[in-house]
């Protein structure tokens, strides 16, 4: 093979590849399109038929305009995001360096272990109760919870990614002259990135999980509180509309870690991309 | 028994290795009583069955993994742990999926606190040297099989080791491909006569390569026969073809499977 070819191949591949993008870009996007359409019709169809309570789509709509109107739902959102952003950041921020402390030092793992696969079994929901005696009614009840969701599935992912590194690129290191921080910090910690990226998706979708359930603790504020006020009132608008932010919210953030995720460790073979 | 009974020239030995597992209560012997003296400058093979403890001898040569009795030597020394004087190629490539065929080659280097700049000449010089010119700011996985081992035999050259241990290297790459291999392989040992122990489970290669081939037999793991190989160098395509590396040929292979 001649450097020309090679060249000129890459370059062509690289034009053809990039218009290729575009057009399953724009595909992509035509069916989400469709999908979400289909699904809003479907649902004032429901609405027409008169199931028992459930608003059509025009009046979520006009509720939600009116909640972003009052700032009711901005207050909501800024109140929420700001629980799970802290209990979700403090949780991977401990979670990732105990996990790697627990993964690398045999003596820590099999001390901890037992504890860790004992604690996981316990829902971070079940906890309200003792967080609530513990931290009294204020944010930081909430935050606990959340925080303890986010950082029971890193911590997992973390120890699982340490764990298992390839004894072959350990070895390959070694052999190199490396010294045992050299490996962790050249090795495992590279190595292990792409479990923690999947213990961090998986810690956001329980942050938001715990999140109802955490502002069912004397909250003035939040989305999930909206929607247990919204309740009492059988004003399933509101309901909705708080329903439909949360999930945009955890959406958003999922997609803001998958972005990272193919930036961090886009040196993977393989797999879904 | 001591160092001193290790000839003068030698570069690596193995003085009564001996390496046993313990499997679910019953003893397993990998290697019984090996013993072997691998000249400065020499290249020697070794081939045997699957399960004759070959890959063993050449973990415990590399410092990874230790005998139970009897020790390795380089250079007179017993052998304690890895070390920068041994490079390894691994048949698994062992390449770090996350850099790139340069950073990979530069890793040896920067541990040593090379400089930046020199550190760069260095991977350039040995990228080039295999071949990887084009490909040196390329992710592993954007390599064929044959191209990784390449880059790592970059890598395990760039550390500038007094010894190479192969680990069958060329093992997972396909029939044509490791013949180039072979023949660089060959090459880069012709200029610089950097002594190597390559394992093999493939008679062929394991005459075409060596001075020296070492065949090995399984249950217990030990050394069969040992077949000096003076066809001269450089070695080619029709080196294969003369009566010489046939008859030689059909002697290793029957050690290796008349067992």
């Amino acid at each position: 093979m001649s450097t020309e070819t090679v060249a000129l191949g890459t370059r062509r591949g690289r034009a053809g590849k990039s218009d290729r993008r575009g057009r399953r870009f724009f595909i992509g996007t035509a069916w989400t399109v469709a999908s979400f359409a289909i699904g809003v019709i479907l649902w004032q169809v429901v609405a027409a038929l008169g199931v028992e309570g459930i608003p059509g789509p025009l009046t979520v709509l006009r509720r939600g305009i009116e909640m972003i109107q009052s700032g009711l739902l901005i207050g909501d959102l800024l109140a929420s995001l700001g629980r799970v952003v802290a209990g979700f950041v403090i949780g991977i921020a401990v979670a990732v360096p105990a996990g790697f402390l627990v993964g690398w030092y045999p003596v820590v793992r099999k001390l901890t272990e037992p504890w860790i696969q004992f604690l996981r079994t316990i829902p971070p929901l079940a906890m309200i109760p003792l967080v609530i005696v513990i931290a009294g009614i204020g944010e930081a009840p909430k935050v606990w919870i959340i925080f303890l969701a986010a950082f029971l599935s890193s911590v997992i992912a973390t120890i699982q990614g340490v764990t298992s590194v390839d004894s072959v690129l350990i070895n390959a290191a070694r052999v190199l002259g490396a010294s045992n921080m050299t490996i962790f910090l050249r090795v495992v910690v590279p190595a292990s990135t792409p479990f923690i990226l999947v213990g961090m998706r998986i810690g956001l979708g329980a942050s938001w999980a715990t999140l109802v359930a955490a502002e069912l603790v004397a909250a003035q504020q939040g989305l999930g509180y909206r929607m247990q006020q919204a309740q009492i009132y059988y004003d399933l608008p509101t309901i909705f509309v708080s329903l439909i932010t949360i999930g945009i919210l955890g959406y958003a953030m999922d997609r803001l870690l998958l972005s990272l995720e193919h930036k961090l460790v886009g040196w993977q073979d393989g797999g879904r991309k | 028994m001591s160092a001193l009974e290790i000839p003068l020239d030698t570069k690596i030995s193995f003085r009564n290795v001996r390496k046993t597992f313990t499997v679910r209560d019953s003893e397993f012997v990998a290697l019984d009583d090996v013993s072997l003296d691998v000249g400065d400058g020499e290249f020697v093979t070794i081939v045997g069955p699957s399960g004759c403890g070959k890959s063993t001898l050449l973990t415990i040569a590399a410092g990874l993994t230790e005998s139970t009795t009897g020790s390795a030597y380089v250079d007179g020394k017993p052998v304690q742990g890895p070390d920068p004087d041994r490079g390894v190629i691994f048949q698994q490539y062992a390449l770090f999926p996350w850099l790139t065929v340069r950073k990979n080659v530069e890793f040896g280097p920067s541990l040593k606190r090379v400089p930046r700049a020199r550190r760069r000449q260095i991977a350039q010089h040995f990228i080039d040297l295999v071949g990887l010119t084009d490909f040196a700011d390329a992710l592993p996985k954007m390599l064929s099989g044959g191209m990784k081992q390449r880059a790592a035999l970059a890598r395990a050259y760039a550390a500038d080791p007094k010894v190479l241990l192969m680990d069958e290297p060329f093992g997972a790459i396909d029939a044509l491909t490791r013949v180039r291999l072979q023949e660089q392989l060959l090459e880069t040992w012709g200029n610089d006569r950097r002594t190597v122990l390559f394992i093999t489970h493939d008679v062929d290669e394991a005459v075409f390569l060596a001075n020296r081939v070492v065949v090995m037999a399984s249950r217990p793991g030990r050394i069969r026969d040992v077949v000096e190989i003076d066809l001269p160098y450089p070695r080619t395509a029709d080196t294969r073809l003369t009566p010489e590396f046939v008859a030689l040929r059909e002697r290793v292979w029957r050690g290796v499977y008349d067992q």
